[in-house]
């Protein structure tokens, strides 16, 4: 029941953080630009279509009730329409969405599958030579741009030793589409097209791997230290008293409370994952969220940027409110604590 | 007397200490010295730079794609130019805008983030969920924004990440902060009749200092390498001014064979952004502040 309480509020802080960032976008594409009407028509419309598509906008009514406009369309779905393709930003974005979706949940399962163990590794040899590479390499992995490890790896896997495929989701004569879930990987493997499965992970490798490299390095950091701060713990010492084995106890004992950091901060640095994800996206050809967005700023589509940040945000809170409940059923005393650590 | 005398030397006892501890701390000392080799190399750009002439729009076709060699240390570009002295400029850029974004970010969020958790209340449920606002948003995905509405330029590109940059600060000192106000030394203050001024920035400021100086070494190499994504993506500085960013993408165009015009640029940026953290790490040992990241 606390639970269930517990969710009812994160649900609720949720839905505030979205009413307070519809407020920062509203400020961004309609109080900043001055007249977004003019920025959509562009230097050479006349006055008469300039107001014209102002009144249509409802750019002429009072601040408030454009922001009530502008609301009330966010809580249809509605974005409004895209200046460059003519269409529904939101169908714009559901077409890219998925895309940008089944890249980012391959960096967050590689990150996790990867820095987690590297992460309980250096733990148990704290301050050893092992420790000491996996902290250069999460320092090495946070510095390193993530342009730059696309544009390495693109060079090396495709030109150098012409293993992999560097642009795109699928090979341009491939007939593979993501029907079901949009997923490519998924699709391909509910339709039992293993041929297209193959391929769809060959051209998801790299991006894969130019993205999670910071994100594996955050992960094996945060879990090592969570692991040695769990091992402080007074059960722990029990557990070792009863003569419980080294493995069990660390794999059974420690690592399921050890797993909940890794997973908050997961949360937390989403958003730069996301913000990541459009510089590696544009290195790759990824047709995704990213591409769509850059190329609607550098034609000041307005309606299909906002959408985009919108979008964005979205996605944020609900990843962070999908861990929560997560991080609720891993770990029990935050279900009555009622709050992440 | 005696005693103005003996607290002046426990402050230089303890900072020998610390230089002590940092001296033998090898990840802080090697970021350190790439920092100091950074930032010496972007203050005296104009005197060390081989050709400093080539900071500017200048052509220079006949020597176009030239691999890196003892007269152009990094090669030339597309038109000519010297990359390794257009690396030094850029330098300056990077600097100039994690410093600006800092100056703002740092004082703002410490701020908000003292009077959240001193206060508590309303004025704490306030700052936070702002803060829970602005984090939604990737900085890089406002910056985008900002720049789509505004034109693409330093300034610009200064704004939209400070724009969001506070929040991390806030986030560390309220915890920070929220631990210490039931403590001893707040509550004399406050029975000795201190003002609320002096509470916040001469009482509880100070036992952040450590813990916001492991952040803002670690920021430095963030908010560069958000500075160069933006610049690689074209919005952010614009030519001819020289940004490692812009480089990097230009020189992309000319991939694999042409590698130095691309790779080395980025590996300047990898760098500096290695110095800030190698820096930030040693640093968050010598302080064992744990929790900043």
């Amino acid at each position: 029941m606390e639970f269930f309480y517990f969710l009812i509020r994160r649900v609720f802080w949720s839905l505030l953080v979205l009413f307070g960032l519809s407020i920062v976008i509203f400020v961004i594409a309609r109080v900043m630009p001055g007249d977004p009407a003019r920025m959509a028509m562009g230097p050479r419309a006349s006055q008469e279509q300039v107001a014209d598509l102002k009144a249509k906008m409802g750019l002429d009514k009072p601040i408030l009730a454009q922001y009530g406009q502008f609301a009330v369309g966010l809580l249809h779905g509605d974005l409004g329409l895209s200046f460059l393709t003519k269409r529904p930003v939101n169908h714009d974005i559901a077409e890219t969405f998925a895309a940008t979706f089944e890249l980012v949940l391959a960096t967050i399962l590689v990150a996790f599958v990867v820095g987690v163990p590297l992460g309980v590794v250096a733990a148990a040899n704290k301050d050893g030579w092992v420790d000491n590479l996996v902290r250069f390499f999460a320092i090495l992995g946070a510095a390193t741009p993530s342009f730059l490890l696309a544009l390495l790896l693109q060079v090396l896997a495709g030109y150098v030793l012409h293993a992999l495929p560097t642009t795109g989701r699928v090979s341009p004569d491939s007939p593979f589409t993501a029907d079901i879930t949009g997923l490519l990987t998924l699709d391909t493997l509910l339709r039992g097209n293993l041929g297209g499965l193959w391929d769809a992970l060959r051209h998801l490798l790299l991006p894969t791997l130019a993205l999670s490299a910071a994100t594996i390095g955050q992960i094996a950091r945060i879990t090592r230290s969570s692991m040695i701060d769990v091992s402080t713990q007074d059960y722990i010492e029990a557990v070792r008293a009863f003569g419980v084995p080294d493995r069990v106890r660390m794999f059974k004992y420690m690592l399921r409370p050890a797993f909940v950091p890794p997973m908050t901060i997961m949360g937390l640095e989403f958003a730069s994952l996301l913000g990541n994800a459009f510089v590696v996206e544009l290195v790759f050809s990824w047709p995704g969220m990213a591409s769509y967005g850059v190329r609607s700023i550098l034609q000041k589509d307005l309606n299909a940027v906002m959408g985009v940040v919108m979008i964005s945000g979205v996605f944020f809170v609900v990843i962070n409110l999908m861990i929560d409940v997560l991080v609720g059923f891993i770990d029990p005393r935050v279900r009555i604590r009622g709050a992440r650590a | 007397m005696s005693a103005s005398v003996s607290a002046a030397s426990v402050r230089i006892s303890i900072a020998y200490q610390n230089w002590h501890r940092f001296s033998r701390n090898p990840t802080a000392l090697i970021g350190a010295a790439i920092v100091t080799i950074v930032v010496l190399a972007a203050l005296l750009a104009p005197w060390i730079a081989p050709h400093p002439d080539h900071v500017g729009a200048i052509v220079n076709f006949r020597v176009r794609h030239q691999p890196p060699s003892a007269q152009y240390w990094f090669g030339t570009d597309n038109v000519g130019r010297d990359i390794f002295s257009r690396v030094l400029f850029g330098y300056r850029i990077s600097l100039l805008l994690a410093a600006v974004v800092l100056g703002f970010a740092v004082p703002v969020g410490a701020t908000l983030g003292l009077l959240a958790g001193y206060f508590g209340g309303w004025m704490e449920i306030l700052i936070m969920r702002l803060t829970d606002v602005a984090l939604a948003i990737p900085p890089l995905v406002m910056a985008l924004a900002v720049t789509a509405v505004l034109t693409p330029n330093l300034l610009h590109a200064m704004f939209a990440i400070a724009a969001l940059w506070w929040t991390w600060h806030t986030r560390l000192i309220f915890s920070i902060t929220r631990t210490l106000r039931h403590q001893e030394f707040v509550e004399a203050a406050r029975t000795l009749g201190a003002s609320r001024f002096h509470i916040l920035f001469r009482e509880l400021l100070p036992n952040c200092a450590s813990a916001i100086l492991v952040k803002v070494s670690l920021d430095f190499g963030f908010v560069i390498l958000i500075g160069a994504a933006l610049s690689y993506l074209g919005l952010g500085v614009q030519p001819p001014t020289p940004d490692l960013g812009t480089m990097v993408a230009n020189g992309a165009d000319f991939l694999p064979d042409r590698w130095w015009e691309s790779l080395l640029p980025g590996a300047a940026i990898l760098f500096v952004a290695l110095g800030f953290n190698l820096l930030g790490d040693g640093l968050r040992d010598l302080y064992d502040v744990e929790s900043v990241r």
